[in-house]
């Protein structure tokens, strides 16, 4: 119940530590739903030439579109680390390790807390604009804000495993540039999945990049089976938590007990 | 001008010097910027010609509307971060010094690993050229120069903004990296309306589109005139004058941090 | 030296207009010491800043070294020099020495001469020791001995300071106190700092502005200023008293005018 109550707080802190940023957050939903608007022209001049490509129709392919451009908030689609990254540079962490409740809960509970409110402020606009503006199809499956939300922990178990990294790196900007080009390709960012020629589209769609923006804009539009798509999304999510879990053991052990 | 590369010249040197990882920075925004390329190679897979246009000609378009951001981001678009440097009140420094505080944005912290993005855009342009003609190819390095002050003017006016918009820098990008997202396509894709607001608002068409339909000798969708094939220049002038008044306009506003 | 005309300042804050200063008038002559005093939130970095040309007044206007620091602040710049105690000047990332050599190539500064001032400088205030060190892991008494520098290179006739001595140690101050002393007694260079610190006030101003809610609220000398409030020992009740009894809505009437030719002393 105490436990509940703290991650229930750390939640709340998360979010309103983002609201305060609204202008900014605004801000990147408009560019957000600029570049929705000239990716999804492209979409259509190619949906036109093509019908049916990768298994879409026009309508759909400029959801995908938008989907993914209101994705990039909550997902942090450009492989942003987590705020802890700081603290590992300054050595603060080591206080953070030590706390009774883990880090990797910790951490969890207030990037919901962004992504939920990252949802409202940078994810709606985008969305709402797309449709004003072109024809959207409307969510077929009632799973879709299961497969969003098990989406942001995938990204948030990446990005966990990414920032971790940098207490046994001096300089972290080659992974954190490594991992912002892994997620924008292999999630669906640039282009579907489905337009990937053969042996890239088999490789792509097993990575759980494709877990973070493919799989959710999927079961928006009953391109694939709600289930068979939650249970790939929820493999990724475990498996990515618990490398997580092994790597705050190791983290533990070089920055508190080998001090740094 | 002299100050400008006095301070980068000095900038590049401490940046080689302190940071380790030099290499590792320009390979990332070399490969960053590589997968627009990478995205119209995929979409080609699919089709042979996008808006009426082939793989090289959208190569062309890609390629000189690339080089000339990327020359313009490279000398000047770290002004984008004037709201970082509002806020941290390093404006105030550059505005007790008696050097364009323009200038000194520009070279602030200035990095040669901003020419990753440059390679790509020159490696996919080179590999475009063989579908220009040789009577036009003069048109071309002529269209990338007045691409750079094009989106020199767009990363001006963006900065200006921020004046106003100390919260929301990002309001910037859309029209920055928005720019050059959408000069790498054939206008011909985006609706009648988008083209002509990027026509006649925003003047991006000629950056490369407008001249890029003289050099590939093509009709214009919209129908407009074709001397606006060669009206690059002026609209380049006019843009960059409203932009040194909007930052001038942005200057007087400042408003420093209380503190 | 400086000169303001009803210079004022308005903020917009949430719609309304603030005023930060209003109606400020004063002149300071060449080779002055002026002490700059107020209570938080008075308005003295506000005025700092438009003398300094990084704030366009809204009324009045100022004049610095026969200049308009808003119309001509570049040419400005190369004559003044201007120190914030609360933040850096300074490059943050590299070390001090090269901190110093991007100023000399922002003003110019002819590179024997410039050599020469450093030396001074350097012995002066005793950077030696940390002249290769990253600003950002100076100390502050450090990091303030070389924005001092920083903004002395260019040889300038005025030098403006926000607060020089916050947080700085007992000896780092004296420190401080004394180069600026001996700055304006020697080179006489006209010098106007504000401070909190009643300290430097006595030990180096001839000349005291007391500003209280953007207005001028006081123009004269130490023992002037001592003598507002009569019955009190220290200067630091004197002026204690007279932020406490100051109100906003109906703002003092200065007790004692500012002169009209203000009492200059010449270098
Ligand atoms: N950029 C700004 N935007 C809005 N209000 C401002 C701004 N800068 C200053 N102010 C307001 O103007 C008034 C004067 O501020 P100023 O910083 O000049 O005071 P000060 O005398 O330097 O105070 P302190 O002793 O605390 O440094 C304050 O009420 C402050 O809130
Ligand atoms: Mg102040």
């Amino acid at each position: 119940m105490a436990a509940f109550v703290l991650y229930l707080r750390l939640f709340q802190y998360g979010f309103r530590r983002h609201s305060t940023y609204l202008a900014a957050a605004l801000a990147g939903a408009f560019t957000n739903t600029v570049f929705g608007v000239l990716r999804a022209y492209v979409l259509i001049a190619l949906w036109e030439a093509r019908p049916g490509l990768a298994g879409y129709t026009l309508a759909e392919a400029v959801t995908f579109c938008f989907l993914t451009q209101a994705f990039i908030g909550p997902m942090q689609v450009f492989g942003r680390g987590l705020s802890f990254g700081d603290r590992i540079r300054s050595g603060d962490i080591a206080f953070d390790l030590v706390r009774p409740a883990p880090l990797l809960a910790w951490s969890l509970a207030e990037d919901l807390g962004r992504a939920a409110y990252l949802t409202l402020a940078r994810s709606l606009p985008p969305t709402i604009i797309g449709a004003a503006l072109f024809t959207m199809v409307a969510p077929v499956s009632p799973w879709f804000p299961l497969s969003f939300a098990l989406g942001v922990v995938v990204s948030f178990g990446w990005r966990y495993l990414v920032t971790l990294t940098s207490c046994w790196t001096t300089d972290d900007r080659g992974i954190h540039t490594l991992s912002a080009l892994l997620t924008m390709f292999f999630s669906g960012m640039v282009l579907p999945l489905g337009l990937f020629p053969g042996w890239l589209r088999t490789v792509a769609e097993a990575l759980p990049f494709a877990a973070m923006v493919q799989v959710p804009a999927d079961v928006w539009l009953g391109a694939e089976p709600p289930l068979q798509a939650l249970g790939f999304q929820l493999l990724w999510a475990v498996a990515l938590m618990g490398l997580g879990a092994l790597l705050t053991v190791a983290a533990r052990r070089k920055v508190v007990v080998q001090g740094g | 001008m002299g100050s400008y590369l006095l301070l980068a010249w000095t900038w590049a040197r401490a940046s080689a010097q302190y940071r380790t990882s030099f290499a590792v920075s320009i390979v990332s925004s070399f490969a960053i910027n590589a997968l627009d390329a990478v995205a119209i190679g995929i979409v080609f897979l699919h089709v042979t010609t996008l808006g009426g246009f082939s793989l090289r000609e959208v190569m062309f378009l890609y390629g000189t509307g690339g080089v000339a951001f990327a020359v313009a981001d490279t000398l000047f678009g770290n002004i984008e971060r004037l709201s970082q440097h509002i806020k941290a009140g390093t404006f105030d420094t550059m505005l007790i010094r008696p050097v364009s505080p323009f200038v000194q944005m520009a070279a602030d912290g200035f990095g040669a690993h901003r020419i990753g993005r440059l390679a790509q855009a020159v490696i996919v342009l080179s590999l475009a050229l063989p579908v220009v003609p040789w009577s036009r190819a003069w048109m071309v390095p002529l269209m990338i120069l007045t691409g750079v002050v094009i989106f020199t003017a767009v990363f001006t006016l963006g900065a200006a903004l921020q004046f106003l918009l100390v919260d929301a820098p990002e309001i910037a990008n859309a029209f920055t990296y928005g720019g050059v997202t959408l000069t790498q396509y054939p206008l011909s894709v985006y609706g009648d309306q988008l083209v002509r607001a990027v026509t006649f608002i925003v003047p991006l068409a000629f950056v490369n589109w407008q001249p890029a339909l003289y050099v590939l000798d093509r009709p214009d969708p919209l129908g407009l005139p074709a001397w606006f094939r060669f009206a690059a220049p002026l609209a380049a002038l006019l843009l960059a004058g409203c932009a040194a008044l909007a930052w001038r306009a942005g200057i007087r506003r400042y408003r420093s941090t209380g503190s | 030296m400086i000169e303001t005309i009803s210079l004022g300042r308005d903020f917009k804050v949430r719609g309304t207009l603030v005023p930060a200063v209003r109606d400020l008038s004063f002149r300071v002559g060449a080779g002055e010491f002026v002490g700059c005093l107020g209570p938080n939130g008075a308005g003295k970095s506000t005025t700092i800043k438009m003398l300094t040309g990084i704030l366009t007044p809204t009324h009045g206007r100022a004049l610095v070294a026969g200049l308009d620091p808003t119309r001509q602040r570049k040419a400005l710049a190369r004559r003044i020099g201007v120190v914030f105690g609360q933040r850096t000047t300074l490059w943050w990332d590299l070390p001090l020495r090269d901190s110093f050599e991007l100023v000399r190539l922002l003003y110019k500064v002819d590179r024997n001469r410039f050599r020469q001032r450093l030396a001074e400088l350097t012995e002066v205030l005793e950077l030696a020791p940390f002249l290769r060190t990253p600003v950002r892991q100076l100390s502050l008494g450090q990091r303030m001995r070389g924005d001092i520098t920083a903004a002395l290179l260019h040889d300038p006739e005025v030098l403006v300071l926000d607060e020089p001595t916050i947080g700085l140690d007992v000896v780092a101050k004296a420190e401080v106190r004394s180069f600026l002393a001996r700055l304006n007694a020697e080179r006489g260079t006209t010098v106007l700092l504000t401070t909190h610190d009643l300290g430097d006030i006595e030990r180096l101003c001839r000349r005291v502005l007391l500003i209280d809610h953007g207005r001028l609220a006081f123009d004269g000398s130490v023992a002037e200023l001592r003598a507002l409030v009569p019955g009190q020992e220290s200067i630091e009740d004197v002026v204690a008293h007279l932020y406490l009894s100051s109100t906003p809505a109906a703002p003092r009437t200065p007790r004692r005018t500012p002169d009209a030719d203000p009492p200059t002393v010449t270098a």
